[in-house]
């Protein structure tokens, strides 16, 4: 089997096992999460808490009191670089688009390739950053598990060798493609049963949290 | 053998002056990544070569690959060098038919045992041997047959070299490639479709020069041609560098040269020398007429994912799978969130209150 075969397989079959995976893991993941039910609120509503619950969403993601010092500092600037520059790669790379538009027929402008780059350099450098301070922060390395490295390698990987894709560096494209791809598909394969999940579960938390408050008039 | 003329006297009578052979020889030397000191090598050894014996055998195919290889351009010294070999056996050019042709392979194969060359085009069907014949005589059995004896097999375009066209999804020949039935001789893939004719030239020049094959990469093609990756030497790589893509083939980008990837170019998996080499006479490539590289000189070319599908789009319908990933997933995960629900209903009722019996027992005790 020759590389370009391997290409073909994770361009297609491929793909399509680890896309069906991914939802397979997610749909019960979150059905699961929903139909569980949460215990009957005896007392009298305030508000429904959908507004309050989005504005939860929104106030958690700031800074509190529009001071990051009263956050970790290192985790917040580095975490914060690295989600918005993943953000901005993942959407924002034409070649990214056109996926969306053949899966879905969804597409939107793209930046153009330079911008993007740049925010590649500034994920790639975060996530190593905050891997150092993983590993040289007493506290952290003691709170860390071995899922903890193993979701940041899987994230990581498709960065990296999509970095090394659109510029050529070191191998052959066809390779450089294969890894690329591949690397996201096993991200796919991994997510639903991993930590990753809270790209979509925080928002969830998140929202409840800021209902629950809206409900019974208290901010959160 | 011996009485036939060598390759010079042959190019002579057509009409090619010494300088303008020489000036081929170090086109040759240069195109096949040779030192320039090499051009003198070769200029001798084709002088001297006698016209080998090709016999060229044609299976499912188009003749696309002769056509491209014949009518390059008249009258290129490429064709005549093409003219100079000795064509003993090709059903689309040879005057003889029937079975005189095949007497004549079957004598060309015998006076010249273990050092005629042999060129294929087109794939071989496995599935019916039906499906093509040439005189009665399967591809397969012919194809075995002429390769036992002959001293390398070049398979000419991507029908021969890879399975190409009959090849592609779902097959219904059961059509393979050369390599895929012969594998005790030397086999040289000079792919594409069609391919460069300067190519099959080059490997014939240095056949003749050094009496072995060039270097070859790891799918069996020509390093000197197929080292070069079409989206590195493509003149419109700094329009993908900055993301300016043509949207449509008749937008303001397209007018403006900018690249083809969104337009399903596939130059970036590519490996010919269209790029440098070009066609029709050094005119144009593809991309430089404004159209995306098709892949046609890689395995599996026709099922890449659509000629004007993006090279990042997958290759094939993900719809199924992904449709049933989440039918599945939603089946599991209700069934499962019912469970867990049931046994927090079932947990809550079996949850014995403390009375205030109970905790007066406490204080009594
Ligand atoms: S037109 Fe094709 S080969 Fe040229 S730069 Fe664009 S993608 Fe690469």
């Amino acid at each position: 089997m020759n590389i370009e075969a391997v290409l073909l397989w994770i361009r297609g079959p491929g793909l399509g096992l680890a896309l069906g995976i991914f939802l397979f893991g997610m749909a019960i993941k979150l059905l699961e999460i929903f139909l569980l039910g949460r215990k009957k609120n005896l007392a009298a509503v305030r508000s429904s808490g959908v507004a309050a619950g989005f504005r939860t969403i929104l106030s958690r993601s700031l800074p509190p009191d529009g001071n990051i010092l009263r956050r970790p500092r290192f985790t917040f600037i580095f975490g914060y670089a690295f989600h918005i520059g993943l953000f901005v790669v993942m959407f924002f790379l034409a070649p990214h688009i056109e996926v969306s538009h053949a899966l879905l027929g969804l597409s939107w402008p793209a930046l153009p390739t330079p911008v993007v780059d740049v925010f590649t350099i500034i994920s790639i450098i975060a996530m190593m950053a905050l891997l150092w301070h993983r590993l040289t922060s007493p506290l952290l390395k003691y709170l860390t598990t071995p899922q903890d490295y193993l979701v940041w390698a899987l994230t990581f990987a498709p960065l990296l060798s999509g970095y090394m894709a659109y510029h050529h560096l070191l191998l052959p494209y066809t390779w450089l493609l294969s890894i690329h791809i591949g690397s996201v598909e096993l991200l796919l394969i991994l997510f639903p049963f991993t930590k990753l999940t809270h790209a979509f579960t925080l928002f969830i938390a998140r929202w409840y949290t800021g209902m629950m408050a809206g409900q019974k008039g208290v901010q959160s | 053998m011996k009485n036939d003329p060598s390759l010079l006297e042959v190019l002579r009578q057509q009409g090619v002056s010494r300088r303008g052979f020489l000036k081929f020889c170090a086109a040759t030397a240069s195109l096949m990544a040779l030192p320039p000191g090499m051009a003198p090598v070769i200029a001798k050894a084709l002088e001297q070569a006698h016209r080998p014996s090709v016999i060229w055998l044609s299976f499912q195919e188009c003749t696309g690959c002769t056509e491209s290889l014949t009518r390059s351009h008249a009258p290129t010294i490429e064709g005549l060098i093409f003219d100079a070999i000795s064509l003993d056996y090709h059903h689309t050019l040879q005057a003889a038919s029937g079975s005189a042709a095949e007497e004549a392979r079957m004598a060309a194969m015998k006076a010249n045992k273990g050092e005629y060359l042999l060129v294929v085009d087109g794939s071989i069907p496995t599935a019916d041997p039906g499906y093509s014949t040439i005189a009665g005589i399967s591809n397969l059995e012919m194809l075995r047959e002429v390769a036992a004896d002959a001293a390398a097999i070049i398979a000419v375009g991507t029908c021969a070299a890879f399975g190409g066209l009959p090849h592609a999804k779902p097959n219904p020949t059961g059509a393979v490639a050369v390599s895929d039935i012969i594998t005790d001789k030397p086999i040289i893939n000079v792919s594409g479709c069609p391919p460069i004719p300067v190519v099959i030239t080059g490997v014939l020049a240095h056949f003749l020069t050094f009496g072995t094959l060039p270097k070859l990469d790891h799918l069996g093609r020509p390093l000197a041609f197929y080292g070069n990756n079409i989206h590195d030497r493509c003149y419109r790589r700094p329009f993908y560098e900055r993301g300016q893509f043509a949207e449509s083939f008749d937008d303001e980008g397209a007018k403006k040269g900018w690249c083809l990837y969104k337009l399903g170019c596939k130059g970036p998996v590519t490996y010919n020398a269209c790029a440098t080499t070009k066609w029709n006479n050094g005119t144009s490539f593809p991309i430089e007429s404004g159209h995306g590289c098709l892949g046609c000189s890689e395995p599996n070319f026709w099922d890449l994912g659509g000629f004007y599908n993006a090279l990042s789009e997958p290759s094939v319908n993900t719809g199924n799978a992904a449709a049933f990933g989440l039918v599945a997933g939603a089946a599991v995960g209700a069934a499962s969130g019912i469970m867990a629900r049931k046994e927090k209903d079932n947990t809550s009722h079996a949850h014995q209150k403390v009375t205030v019996n109970d905790l007066k027992r406490g204080e009594s005790q």
